[in-house]
């Protein structure tokens, strides 16, 4: 975490670098730049929301710009999560049921993994971590193949499967998080002073005491900012939903991109569909963004 | 499967591996000898060991050795794969795609990222500026690709226009434009969409290297009469070097794997195709596996230098706070 209160405590003290280099770009052309920036930023995203709420008719007849007074309705909602052939809701439900296991599980297991890599003292312990922290580099794509054949062999995929089908992708999920997951929390453990360690160690504390009472309290923090992105790359995954998942399980992304392929011009829907499957990233975004830029400086970005 | 179906098998799922780490915690919570505690540690790290091996190390593998492959497995064909994504004229498009999204999508997402996070430090609406440029990484490309392409949604000049960027050039008095069909500039109209998902990024990162750099520094070049836009070359930059380089890197590896802009907006279409993309339409769509592999294959061949490169300076980063 040092890194991390480093900076936040340099911001005070850091006044007159940025000043002067602001001032030095604060001319008109460079506000002129910042707020066209800031308008290219914002804009695409406000004319599809405002798009969600006009008519069918009105999305077809008029550009969204022409239609900002309104007026508007909330029928696109209706159709797209409740539609027969849209029906969000269920796929929101599968993004749920997909994401909040694979955001739990990897935790587990690497917070433990990542305790014995700081704290316990094994033969290969070195070795076995820097292995581990390699494996960031494989692409999922280079284990999409292999990974579904032996799935299919395990008898894990498709409608029939335990879990109706879901333990492949709440598995791939976990794996693909492990090495960052145990990288990034065994980061946070070995900055914890080893005196504390050694102290519980000799009042008679065993390993799962100290991790149990003194680790996972302590904990806290980076596991929330690796919660946080781990969540954020679940719900807003597409190619493992895809290649892993079947119709029973598709959340809500992979049927925002099939409603994008088969009706295509149907901004009604796509609109909608669009702020359905992103308001869920949006809170938990908003909401624990402490954590999120917590974890970005700490280097928890998905290779 | 009903809806309390499936939050029951969800949780059953949760319950199995927190059980297991549980029974772990609780089997080795006695062990005290130095024997003991070999087993305890076994015990901590083998269900991270054993899942990475299973879902990493062995597919990965088993990948390269299919791309050797012919399309059912059956027949080793040598680089006859590789030679197809170096030869065959629709592969090396996908290849000049690729390189297009690597060289522009990070370069352009940490400049814009570099300029408006100065731009706006200490401005008066610092946090709501940021957040603006901020917000696209919450969504997923998915969503974004869809918001980008009802700006690009294209009529004929002559109809009532209803994306803005049409409407823009109607506006001005051009012709309208299909943005997402008209090879080769629609892969760089796809490109500004990864940039938009990308710069909150780099700003972000760039914005606190910016605050950590030492006042003394500052002063002393201040002292010596440098100011404004020199201070920004001379200081400023290389200063955040390491971070800078940091940003490109990062951004390099997320841009090579994403597969769903291109997906999402034209499916693939209209000559947009780049690497990730084309693996997984050669892998699950028209089943030519053995190919599909070699493309996985040379995705993480192209990966390893810039996660090396990366890596390092992400050492040489930490080790100077």
């Amino acid at each position: 975490m040092s890194t991390v209160n480093d900076v936040e405590q340099t911001v005070a003290k850091q006044e007159s670098l940025s000043s002067s280099a602001h001032r030095a770009l604060s001319s008109p052309w460079a506000s002129l730049a910042a707020i066209v920036i800031a308008v290219l930023w914002t804009v695409p995203t406000l004319g599809l929301f405002i798009t969600s709420f006009r008519s069918e008719d009105d999305i077809n007849s008029s550009g969204w710009w022409t239609g900002l007074t309104g007026p508007f309705t909330l029928d696109n909602y209706d159709t797209v999560l409740h539609g027969s052939d849209t029906n969000f809701a269920t796929y929101m439900i599968n993004s749920f049921v997909i994401t909040i296991p694979a955001v739990l599980i990897p935790i587990s297991i690497a917070v433990m993994a990542a305790y014995a890599f700081a704290w316990m003292d094994f033969p290969g312990r070195n070795f076995l971590f820097v292995a581990i922290f390699a494996l960031q580099i494989v692409p999922i794509q280079v284990t999409m193949i292999p990974l579904l054949t032996v799935y299919n062999d395990l008898g894990l995929s498709g409608f029939q499967a335990p879990g109706g089908g879901f333990y492949t992708i709440w598995l791939s999920h976990s794996i693909f998080a492990l090495p960052l997951a145990i990288y990034l929390l065994h980061n946070f453990m070995s900055q914890i002073p080893g005196e504390l360690i050694e102290s519980a160690r000799v009042d008679g504390a065993g390993h799962v005491q100290i991790f149990r009472r003194i680790m996972l309290p302590l904990m806290a923090p980076a596991i929330a900012a690796f919660g946080i992105f781990q969540f954020l790359w679940v719900w807003n995954d597409l190619l493992v939903a895809l290649v892993f998942g079947n119709p029973q399980t598709y959340p809500v992304t992979q049927r925002l991109g099939e409603l994008s392929g088969s009706r295509g011009q149907d901004w009604f829907l796509l609109s909608a569909g669009a702020f359905v499957a992103l308001i869920v990233p949006l809170i938990v975004f908003l909401s624990l963004q402490r954590f999120f830029v917590r974890g970005l400086l700490a280097g928890s970005v998905k290779g | 499967m009903s809806t309390g179906e499936k939050f029951t098998q969800m949780f059953i799922a949760i319950g199995l591996f927190f059980g297991t780490v549980a029974l772990i915690l609780l089997l080795t919570s006695r062990l005290r000898s130095r024997k003991g505690e070999l087993v305890q540690s076994a015990a901590f790290v083998l269900p991270a060991v054993l899942l990475v091996a299973f879902g990493l190390v062995y597919p990965a593998l088993s990948t390269i050795k299919r791309s050797f492959q012919d399309r059912l497995g059956k027949e080793w064909v040598g680089f006859d794969n590789y030679e197809a994504i170096f030869t065959d004229s629709e592969q090396t498009q996908v290849l000049i795609n690729t390189a297009a999204w690597v060289l522009l999508v990070p370069t352009a997402a940490t400049l814009i990222g570099l300029v408006y996070a100065v731009l706006i430090d200490k401005a008066r609406f610092e946090k709501f500026s940021k957040a603006l440029i901020f917000l696209p990484m919450a969504i997923s490309l998915v969503g974004a690709s869809i918001i980008w392409k009802f700006v690009y949604a294209y009529r004929e000049t002559g109809q009532e226009q209803i994306g803005i960027a049409n409407g823009f050039l109607k506006f001005l008095g051009f012709d309208t434009y299909p943005f997402l069909q008209e090879a080769p500039w629609n892969t760089v109209f796809l490109i500004v969409i990864m940039i938009w998902v990308q710069a909150g990024f780099a700003m972000t990162i760039l914005a606190a290297s910016i605050r950590a750099i030492p006042d003394d520094i500052v002063e002393a070049a201040r002292l010596d009469g440098v100011g404004g836009l020199r201070m920004f070359r001379y200081i400023t930059v290389p200063s955040i070097r390491p971070s800078l380089i940091v940003v490109l890197t990062t951004i390099s590896i997320t841009t090579l794997k994403a597969f769903d802009i291109v997906r999402t907006t034209v499916g693939g279409n209209f000559d947009t195709s780049v690497i990730a993309y084309e693996f997984y339409r050669q892998s699950f769509v028209t089943r030519e596996k053995g190919l599909g592999a070699a493309l996985a294959t040379l995705l993480f061949v192209l990966v390893i230098p810039i996660v090396v490169y990366n890596v390092r300076q992400m050492r040489r980063l930490e080790a100077r706070r």
